[in-house]
């Protein structure tokens, strides 16, 4: 089958999770993400992890962006992951992180499974380039 | 990597044993590969096949902006408060350039947080003329097997495609909104006959009144103009579509078939006194206003779809367009496979363009062939 690589976009769930109201970041990677040929579900603001969860194993999306800014990152990643877990939907789904997240932070949620994390003045071609290098496929 | 076959990978064995336990994750997955027409995809297409039938499943269209995925919402919530398992489909356009595509449907669905028994699912258009309403008619089984008792189809009413879309369901809604021009032209551009029932939404506004009475000046007109409503919706389709049909097709004893099926029920059904008028229902989506009187109008003609025996009739109709654009699809791919074996369409689109041959001969000689191999198979 020649034609399915062409008709298999990679899919991608922007997400904002907990009280932060600061989308510009989201909106900015769901259009470069558009613009590169992948079709990116975005959630709107204010979801809750379980939320998050429901529609990553809903989607089937091989991409979760999580964008991030209000410091919560500690509490809330993990509950994302760990729903991921119970819906057998963590292994196969890449899950990246954006916003504002202190480097001491960063090897604790790595081990806990999460592939990159893009902070302030990360290039959008190199977010671009990194999904499409490592997304699972289905 | 995307030679590989359904199932081969760890945790994706028996997708379609654990689709029908009960599986979220399993679900997902077989709609994945129904959309991405994955290698495999067609034998898991037909085992959830036996399962299906049991879901009442409505498609929901309307103009940008008036409010079909908070109405998708509430109703949703609505059946759930009955018990009812509910199950989404959100189809949104994807640029036709690169390909790449927002859905964001989901934004507006908040009222079933947490709640698995809602499964919403954003599809996009993939650019490819009437894959979409294969694709998401195969999505629509895979929620039905799954078990869901309501199904929820939702698209702009925009064009062609979105009309095929909503043909997979057995009773359409359209969705309106007061002050916009543009519902008045969409009706124009034959939304209006597809519609079971009416909803203006947004009812709280100023404008209701009138996009309610050109509503129903238009559903007069549309009576006295045709006694022709007996074969409203599903049935005058198949009637108009049954005229056409390739050579292909009509070689196929099934297509005949089912074609014939279709007139017969569209004849019979004549003699049916039952007939079916659109009601109009008001609603305010982000109150909730209304929604209730919208379910009741969609199970009203759930109802009537039964008693008048319409259900069967729609069933035949649309396993006749399945199987006809199954065939178109597999009849293009194997067009598809002979134009690339005489050096691809580039070469052949040089030659017409260098007036050395012309398009039909072009045609005639790349299909002789086929044409041939099928009607000595079909004498043996």
């Amino acid at each position: 089958m020649s034609t399915t690589q062409e008709q298999r976009p990679i899919r991608c769930l922007v997400a904002k999770v907990g009280l932060d109201g600061h989308d510009r970041g989201a909106h900015v990677i769901t259009r470069a993400f558009r613009d590169a040929g992948f079709e990116v579900v975005y959630s709107g603001l204010h979801r809750s992890p379980d939320e998050i969860v429901q529609a990553t194993v809903q989607e089937d999306v091989d991409v979760l962006g999580i964008s991030i800014l209000s410091g919560a990152h500690n509490t809330l990643v993990p509950k994302i992951l760990d729903g991921l877990e119970e819906y057998g939907a963590k292994e196969d789904t890449l899950v990246v992180l954006g916003g504002i997240v202190p480097e001491k932070d960063e090897e604790k949620l790595e081990t806990r499974g999460v592939a990159a994390i893009f902070g302030p003045g990360a290039s959008m071609d190199d977010a671009v380039q990194f999904v499409r290098e490592n997304a699972p496929g289905r | 990597m995307d030679g590989k076959q359904i199932g081969d990978r760890p945790g994706e064995s028996d997708v379609l044993g654990r689709l029908l336990d009960g599986d979220h994750r399993a679900l997902a997955r077989a709609i994945t590969w129904i959309e991405n027409r994955s290698p495999g995809y067609r034998e898991l297409v037909a085992g959830l096949h036996e399962h299906t039938g049991d879901a009442a499943v409505i498609g929901i269209t309307g103009s940008p902006g008036a409010g079909k995925s908070t109405l998708v919402d509430k109703l949703a919530a609505a059946y759930r408060a009955d018990g009812l398992t509910v199950g989404v489909i959100a189809v949104d356009p994807s640029s036709p350039f690169t390909g790449g595509a927002v859905l964001g449907d989901r934004i507006r669905m908040g009222s079933n947080v947490g709640d698995m028994d809602v499964f919403v699912r954003s599809m996009s258009a993939r650019g490819s003329l009437g894959g979409v309403s294969l694709a998401t008619a195969d999505a629509v089984k895979a929620l039905d097997a799954f078990g869901k008792d309501r199904i929820l189809v939702e698209t702009v009413g925009a064009g062609q495609n979105e009309i095929d879309v909503v043909k997979t369901a057995d009773t359409v809604a359209v969705l309106l909104q007061p002050g916009s021009g543009d519902d008045v032209q969409m009706l124009k551009a034959g939304i209006l006959e597809i519609a079971d029932v009416f909803c203006v939404n947004k009812a709280d506004r100023d404008g209701v009144d009138r996009v309610v009475n050109e509503l129903r000046e238009m559903l007069d007109l549309r009576n006295d103009d045709a006694a022709a409503a007996a074969g409203h919706h599903g049935t005058a389709g198949v009637a108009a579509d049954g005229t056409h049909g390739t050579d292909d097709a009509d070689s196929t004893d099934s297509v005949d078939d089912d074609t014939d099926d279709g007139d017969r029920t569209a004849t019979s059904s004549d003699g049916e006194p039952t007939t079916w008028e659109p009601p109009i229902v008001e609603t305010v989506a982000t109150q909730g206003e209304g929604v209730g009187a919208f379910r009741d109008a969609l199970d009203d003609h759930r109802t009537y779809l039964d008693r008048s025996g319409r259900l069967e009739a729609i069933g035949r109709t649309r396993a006749a367009e399945e199987i006809r654009a199954l065939l178109r699809e597999d009849a293009n791919r194997l067009v598809a496979e002979e134009i690339e074996s005489r050096g691809g369409i580039e070469a052949l689109a040089g030659a017409v363009a260098a007036r050395e041959t012309d398009p039909y001969t072009v045609a005639d000689g790349v299909l002789e062939p086929l044409a041939e191999c099928v009607r000595e198979q079909r004498q043996r």
